[in-house]
């Protein structure tokens, strides 16, 4: 954790790059079968990734 | 609006419907398995091997052995399959034209010999259970709506949860889950963390889903709309007492498509056609165009042809809701991964209950709590 007041794209790049990355997943697959679908599981799975990885981290 | 406004209609919007979003969130869990969960527990029909280049019956016989298993009831749409079961077509029979959606008999008749191979009784075990629950509460129409007005609260819910996200973020770094301090935090921050990382799935999961409730209408609309308009000619004559060749019509109307296959039919007087016509849906074969459908609509007694007309904007929207709320578009990888992201919204509705029951507090101090990232209430505690 850091004292400093973070500015909005601080606090909001990560969450915009998980949603960028999330609606890639969604259209992703809609538009095509095989490269399409991996990149759909991969972008889709970002999310989940990110969520494992905090969650399992220990802070403070 | 400043910070308490907006925590309050987190609040309000989170808690109205907070509790139906969980039982969505868990009867969908198994939804999105539905197919792989019928295919292990149903003995699934299959059409008996023959040579590879074995002809298709004519349409006609197909209609005269469903007509002569089933005399008692009328057809009201055929359907076809070709990639999970080939050679098979599904023919959905009902006492009488408007009888209930639900009120259906099935018939599984082999496409080359015309032959029945299955009369499946109406699934009521657990899928079904869960599919109702999911998609009306038992409730029919209204139950759909209701759902799919809780499903904008809970948009709602995920803007209002984004606007807050910002002061509650002021001074901690993305991802931080303080575990070590008070459950209460703990659960703050994960709350937090899951629902922003999570948010654009579920908007549009929760979107689609609404839009999806709103599919008796909007095809209700179709057909007063575009079908009554193509077929207003018809409006003065009396339905056809006898219907002509299915086959015929279905000749005349692949004659004016290309490059689309047929998906079903439905019959002069249903929910999906005029009183006059056989409607023949399309549909194509990249996985963007398989979701759409392109109607024709044939004279059932003449085979006359409408000249076929592309298919309204607002039908085009509920198709293409379907797939993005199912996750049955990218093979079973992305299954699993909705069915996670689904476990991942359980846990940030869960939490939110538990941060709301954890403890009774003021609005003032909520909102404090909100602008302190978590810290006023430990200090109160």
């Amino acid at each position: 954790m850091s004292s400093n007041r973070k500015t909005l794209w601080q606090i909001f790049r990560a969450p915009l790059l998980l949603g960028l990355l999330s609606l890639t997943g969604l259209i992703g697959a809609l538009v095509g079968d095989g490269l399409f679908d991996l990149i759909s599981w991969a972008t889709l799975g970002s999310a989940l990734a990110v969520i494992a990885w905090y969650w399992a981290k220990p802070t403070v | 609006m400043n910070v308490k406004a907006w925590f309050l209609v987190h609040k309000w919007t989170s808690l109205v419907c907070t509790l139906f979003l969980l039982l969505l969130c868990i009867t969908g869990l198994p939804l999105i398995f539905h197919e792989e969960i019928d295919h292990f527990f149903e003995e699934e029909t299959e059409a008996p091997p023959m040579p590879a280049d074995t002809p298709q019956a004519s349409l006609d016989r197909i209609v005269d052995a469903a007509l002569s298993e089933r005399p008692d009831a009328v057809i009201r749409f055929m359907f076809w399959d070709n990639e999970e079961h080939p050679n098979m077509s599904f023919v959905s029979m009902a006492k009488s034209m408007d009888a209930p959606p639900d009120e259906f008999i099935s018939l599984v008749i082999d496409s080359r010999t015309a032959a029945l191979l299955d009369a499946p009784e109406p699934d009521r075990g657990f899928m079904y259970i869960m599919f109702k629950l999911h998609v009306d509460l038992f409730a029919g129409l209204p139950g759909m709506l209701f759902l799919g007005f809780m499903g904008l609260l809970f948009v709602v819910a995920i803007i209002s949860g984004l606007v807050l996200y910002a002061p509650f973020m002021r001074k901690l770094d993305f991802g931080t889950v303080r575990r070590q301090r008070s459950s209460r935090l703990k659960w703050l921050d994960l709350h937090n963390l899951l629902g922003a990382v999570t948010m654009v799935w579920a908007l549009v999961v929760g979107l689609t889903g609404s839009i999806n409730t709103l599919s008796p209408l909007v095809i209700g609309y179709w057909q007063q709309d575009q079908f009554a308009t193509m077929a207003a000619d018809y409006q003065d004559q009396p339905a056809p007492q006898k219907l002509g060749s299915l086959q015929a019509s279905v000749n005349t109307a692949d004659a004016a498509i290309q490059n689309m296959h047929m998906s079903f039919i439905a019959w002069p007087g249903s929910q999906f056609s005029t009183k006059h016509h056989y409607a023949i849906f399309y549909k194509g074969d990249t996985p963007l165009t398989a979701r759409l459908l392109q109607p024709v609509l044939v004279d059932a007694q003449s085979s006359k042809l409408l000249p076929p007309e592309p298919t309204p904007w607002y039908v085009t929207t509920l198709l293409m809701s379907q797939p993005l709320h199912f996750g049955d578009y990218g093979a079973m990888p992305l299954k699993i991964i909705w069915a996670l992201l689904d476990l991942a919204t359980i846990v940030v509705l869960g939490s939110g209950l538990y941060l709301w029951l954890g403890r009774r507090s003021s609005t003032a101090r909520r909102v404090a709590e909100v602008k302190s990232g978590g810290l006023a209430e430990e200090v109160n505690a």
